[in-house]
C-alpha cells in the first residue's frame, strides 16, 4: 500500500513538472499562435480579438494557472487549430480520443509481432551452436537496428506495396468504417515498427540467456539430470526474461507514445502525427495534453513492469 | 492567359457600368486556359473540349498538403482551405477559370455611376444544401457578417469599406460603400451562408456550391458529396470528393504510386518525372511571386546599391532551369504577368542572367569591395524555395555575394520575417495573389502593415495612391506601371519568378480546370471511362 502511494505521488509530481516545462518551452520557441491561425491577411482588430479570446493577453503565470485549473477539473480545453464545425474548435479530449485508437491498435499489432518473433528467435539463437548462424544473425540484427525508421518505412512500402502488391500505400481506412481493413493496412506499419525492435529484443534475450547459462543453478539443474531442453526453457529462460521484460516495457512505452516517423510515412492519423503537426502549428492545448499523456504512459508502463517483476520473481515482493 | 486579362478589363468596365459578365461561363469552352497549360514529361494536356461524353458518378480522392484552418468560409484564411471550400460555398459572384467574374447567387447586378452603390438581383431558386431557398435576408446577413457590420469584427478585410447592406425587395439587395474602388467587385465572391448559421451552435458548413459538406476529421480530411440541386444545370459530375490530408511530399509520392490519390498538386520536377507513366502530368502558372526578399532597413540592404548588386548578380534563368524545369516565368516587380493590363516587363533593367561585373562594381561603390555576407531565411516546408536558395547561394558567390541559408519552420518564418520584429536580412519565399492588382502592390507602401521588406519610397506611395483612387482603367494601369518602375529602380526586392504548379491527375479523369486563383474546382471533373 505504501508502495502504491509512493508511486502515485511520484506520478503526480512528474506530471506537474513536465507540464510546467512544456509550458515554458512554448513561451520560448518562436512563432505566434495568432499569426499562425489567422495568416498574414487578417485585420489587426481581428488579431486582437482572437488574442483576447484565447487569453493570450494575460501574463504567462495567469495562463498556466488557469489552464492547470481547467485540466484538474477535467476540462482539457479546445484545439487552437482544428475545427469541430463552423463555430466551434475541436475539444482536445475528443481530438486525442479520436487519434488514440489508431496508435493503440498499431502498438498492439507491433507488440504482437515483436513478441511472437523475437522471443523464439532469441532462444533459438542462444541454443544454436552453429558458427555461421551466429555470425549471420549477428549481422542481420545489427543491420535491422541501424536502418533509420523513415527509410525502413519506405522500404516496407516498396516491398509489400509495389513489388508484392499486398497493400496499396495510403489506402488506410478508419477503424470505425472497417475494422478488418484497418488492421490489414496497419500490419505493414507494424512490421516497420517491429523490425528494429525484434532485432534488439532477440539480441538482448540471447545475451541474457548466455549469461544465465553460466550460473550455478544451471549446473545444479544439469547435475540433477534435467534435459538440455528443460534447463533452457524452464530454468534459464525464466531468469533471462527479467531484463527483457524491462526492455519490452520501454518498447511499449515508446510505441504507445506514437510512432512519429512511421505514422508519417504511412499517413496514419495517430498520436505521433498529431504531436508533430500540433507543435508546428503551435497548438498549445493539444501539445500540452499529448506530452502529459506520453509522460503518463511511460510512468504507468514502468509501474506495470515493476508488478510483472514480482510475478516472475516472487523474491522481489517479499523484500 | 491573354483572354483572361482582356476579360478582366472588360469586366472592370462592365463593373463600372453594371451587368453581369460571362453569363453561363461554365459552358464556355474557350481555349484561353488551355493555351496556358503546358505539357510535361509524356503527360497530356488536360482536354478542355472532351472527346468522350462525360460520365456521371464516381468518387475522387484529392491529396491536399495542409489541413484546413476553419470550416467557416469568412474566417478561413489559408489558401489550402479556400481551395477546398470553393466547392461548398459561393458568393453573389464567382470567379471562373478565365479569371472573370460570373454571376452565382446573384443573377445580375449594377453599380451606380459614382461607384458607391451596388445593386444585386438574386437568382431564382438557388438552394442552400439544407434545401432552403436563398433569400435577401441570407445575403444581407452574410455580407454584414463578413464586413464587420454585424458585430464590429471584420472577417473579410477587403469588405471593410462597406457602409450598409439593405434589402430592397425579396430579390434585390443594395450595398453601399464608403469609397469608390473599381476592384471592390471582386470581394462579392464572399460566401453566402444561411442567416444566423455563423453563430448557431454546432452548425455544419452550409453553402450553395456544387458539393455539400459531409464530414471533416482533423488530419484525415474533408469529404463532400454532390449537391443535386445545384443551380448550374448538369454540374457536378462526381458523387463524392474526398480531400485527403497527406503528410508531406514523400508520403504523397508513395500514395500516388499506390493509386490511393487521384489528384495531387505541387509536385516537384523530379516527382513529376517519376509519375509520368501512371498519371497525366499538367503544369500551369501558380500565380505566386517568388522573390529573394531584402530587408530595406537592415544592413547591408539599407544601401540601394547593394540591393541593385544582388539584382544584377542573381541568375534567374538558372534558378528557373534548375528548380522548375524552365516552366517558370521570370518577373522583376510585384505584378503577375497574367494581370496583363497592369503588368510591365522590367526584366531588362537588371537582365535575367548574372551580370557579375556590374554587381561587383556596385558593391565596390557601396563600400563593400570585398563582397557582402548575409543570411537568408527560408521556410523549410517549401521545397522549391529551399532549392532556389541553394542554387542562388552557389551562383552569386562569383559576384562576391555570400549567402548563408537558414532553414526555419513556417511559424518561425512568420515571426522572424513577417511580424513586427523584422530583424532578418533576406528571405526567399513567395507572395500569393488574388485577382486584384492592388493586393500585390498595396503592401509596399511606406509603413504599411504588410510591408515586411520595409520598403520606403514616397514616389512609390504617391503612384500607388493615384492608381488606387483612379476610376479610369487606362489611368489606373498607367500609375500601377509607374509604381512598378519605381520599385524596380530602387531594387526594393529581387523578384525571381512566377513558378509553375505541376499536378498529377488520374488518367481516367477529364475536365479539370486551372484557375488564375488558388482553387480546386471539382465540379467539372468527370470520369471518361468506367
Amino acid at each position: 500500500m505504501k508502495y502504491l502511494v509512493k508511486k502515485i505521488v511520484t506520478l503526480i509530481m512528474t506530471l506537474f513538472l513536465v507540464s510546467v516545462l512544456a509550458f515554458l518551452a512554448f513561451q520560448i520557441i518562436p512563432g505566434d499562435v495568432v499569426t499562425s491561425i489567422l495568416g498574414t491577411e487578417a485585420t489587426p482588430e481581428r488579431e486582437e480579438a482572437l488574442r483576447k479570446e484565447l487569453g493570450l493577453d494575460q501574463p504567462p503565470v495567469v495562463r498556466y494557472v488557469r489552464w492547470a485549473g481547467n485540466v484538474l477539473k477535467g476540462d482539457f480545453g479546445e484545439s487552437y487549430r482544428y475545427s469541430k464545425n463552423m463555430n466551434q474548435m475541436m475539444p482536445v479530449a475528443e481530438l486525442i480520443g479520436d487519434k488514440l485508437p489508431v496508435t493503440l491498435l498499431l502498438a498492439a499489432l507491433s507488440m504482437l509481432i515483436i513478441i511472437v518473433i523475437a522471443i523464439p528467435l532469441g532462444v533459438f539463437w542462444a541454443r544454436s551452436k552453429s558458427k555461421i548462424l551466429d555470425v549471420s544473425l549477428n549481422m542481420g540484427t545489427q543491420t535491422a537496428m541501424a536502418i533509420p525508421s523513415f527509410f525502413l518505412g519506405v522500404l516496407v512500402t516498396y516491398l509489400f506495396g509495389f513489388v508484392l502488391k499486398w497493400f496499396a500505400p495510403g489506402s488506410y481506412v478508419s477503424f470505425r468504417d472497417d475494422l478488418w481493413g484497418c488492421i490489414r493496412y496497419l500490419i505493414f506499419p507494424a512490421i516497420s515498427v517491429a523490425i528494429p525492435k525484434i532485432a534488439m529484443t532477440a539480441r538482448f534475450l540471447r545475451n541474457s540467456m548466455l549469461t544465465e547459462r553460466s550460473s550455478d543453478y544451471v549446473r545444479t539443474a544439469f547435475s540433477k539430470g534435467a534435459s538440455e531442453r528443460r534447463v533452457s526453457y524452464v530454468h534459464v529462460l525464466r531468469n533471462a526474461m527479467m531484463p527483457v521484460v524491462t526492455f519490452l516495457g520501454m518498447i511499449i512505452a515508446e510505441i504507445v507514445a506514437g510512432s512519429i516517423v512511421v505514422e508519417q510515412v504511412f499517413s496514419l492519423p495517430g498520436i505521433g502525427k498529431l504531436l508533430i503537426s500540433s507543435i508546428s502549428t503551435r497548438d498549445f492545448p493539444v501539445v500540452e495534453i499529448l506530452i502529459l499523456y506520453i509522460t503518463f504512459v511511460v510512468i504507468f508502463v514502468y509501474f506495470l513492469v515493476d508488478i510483472l517483476y514480482r510475478v516472475i520473481d516472487p523474491r522481489i515482493s517479499s523484500k | 492567359m491573354k483572354k483572361f486579362s482582356i476579360t478582366l478589363m472588360a469586366l472592370l468596365l462592365v463593373a463600372a457600368l453594371g451587368g453581369c459578365a460571362g453569363g453561363k461561363s461554365s459552358e464556355d469552352k474557350s481555349s484561353a486556359s488551355a493555351s496556358t497549360v503546358e505539357t510535361q514529361g509524356n503527360g497530356t494536356t488536360q482536354d478542355q473540349t472532351p472527346a468522350v461524353d462525360p460520365k456521371y458518378g464516381g468518387k475522387v480522392v484529392v491529396g491536399v498538403q495542409q489541413d484546413i484552418d476553419s470550416l467557416d468560409p469568412h474566417k478561413a484564411t489559408a489558401a489550402g482551405t479556400k481551395e477546398i471550400l470553393f466547392n461548398i460555398f459561393e458568393g453573389l459572384l464567382k470567379v471562373n477559370e478565365n479569371g472573370s467574374l460570373i454571376c452565382a447567387v446573384a443573377s445580375d447586378y449594377s453599380v451606380s455611376e459614382d461607384g458607391l452603390t451596388y445593386t444585386f438581383t438574386l437568382r431564382d431558386n438557388v438552394k442552400f444544401h439544407n434545401g432552403k431557398n436563398v433569400t435577401a435576408e441570407d445575403v444581407k446577413y452574410s455580407l454584414e457578417r463578413a464586413s464587420g457590420l454585424l458585430d464590429g469584427t471584420v472577417l473579410v478585410s477587403s469588405l471593410q469599406t462597406l457602409k450598409s447592406v439593405d434589402i430592397v425587395d425579396e430579390h434585390t439587395v443594395q450595398v453601399t460603400t464608403g469609397s469608390a474602388n473599381l476592384e471592390l467587385i471582386y470581394s462579392f465572391t464572399t460566401a453566402i451562408i444561411p442567416a444566423g448559421s455563423g453563430e448557431a451552435e454546432g452548425s455544419n458548413p452550409i453553402g450553395t456550391g456544387p458539393f455539400s459538406f459531409v464530414s471533416y476529421k482533423p488530419q484525415e480530411g474533408l469529404v463532400v458529396k454532390k449537391n443535386p440541386d445545384y443551380w448550374q444545370e448538369g454540374l457536378p459530375y462526381l458523387d463524392e470528393v474526398n480531400f485527403k490530408v497527406v503528410s508531406g511530399a514523400d508520403a504523397a509520392l508513395l500514395e500516388l504510386k499506390g493509386h490511393s490519390i487521384d489528384l495531387y498538386s505541387y509536385l516537384t520536377d523530379s516527382q513529376a518525372a517519376e509519375l509520368a507513366n501512371d498519371y497525366q502530368i499538367i503544369a500551369a502558372p501558380s500565380d505566386a511571386l517568388q522573390a529573394l526578399f531584402l530587408n530595406n532597413k537592415v544592413a547591408p540592404f539599407d544601401n540601394v546599391k547593394v540591393r541593385q548588386a544582388v539584382c544584377y548578380a542573381m541568375d534567374r534563368d538558372l534558378a528557373n532551369e534548375f528548380v522548375t524545369g524552365g516552366d517558370g516565368t521570370i518577373i522583376s516587380a510585384a505584378m503577375l504577368p497574367t494581370l496583363k493590363d497592369y503588368y510591365v516587363d522590367l526584366n531588362d533593367v537588371y537582365g535575367t542572367g548574372a551580370n557579375v561585373e556590374k554587381a561587383k562594381q556596385l558593391l565596390a561603390e557601396a563600400g563593400y569591395p570585398n563582397g557582402v555576407e548575409f543570411s537568408v531565411i527560408v521556410p523549410s516546408n517549401y521545397e522549391a524555395h529551399v532549392q532556389t536558395a541553394e542554387v542562388l547561394a552557389d551562383q552569386m558567390k562569383a559576384a562576391g555575394i555570400n549567402m548563408s541559408i537558414e532553414l526555419v519552420d513556417w511559424n518561425t518564418w512568420l515571426e522572424d520575417v513577417y511580424r513586427q520584429g523584422r530583424a532578418y536580412q533576406a528571405s526567399i519565399c513567395a507572395i500569393t495573389c488574388d485577382m486584384t492588382p492592388s493586393y500585390l502592390m498595396v503592401r509596399f507602401q511606406t509603413g504599411h502593415k504588410k510591408n515586411f521588406i520595409n520598403f520606403a519610397s514616397s514616389a512609390y506611395d504617391e503612384a500607388y495612391k493615384k492608381a488606387e483612387a483612379s476610376m479610369d482603367l487606362q489611368e489606373k494601369a498607367k500609375y500601377y506601371k509607374e509604381a512598378q518602375k519605381i520599385f524596380v529602380d530602387e531594387a526594393g526586392t529581387a523578384f525571381i519568378q512566377d513558378p509553375p504548379i505541376t499536378i498529377a491527375l488520374n488518367k481516367n479523369l477529364s475536365g479539370y480546370k486551372f484557375y488564375p486563383i488558388y482553387v480546386q474546382d471539382m465540379s467539372t471533373v468527370y470520369y471518361n471511362n468506367k
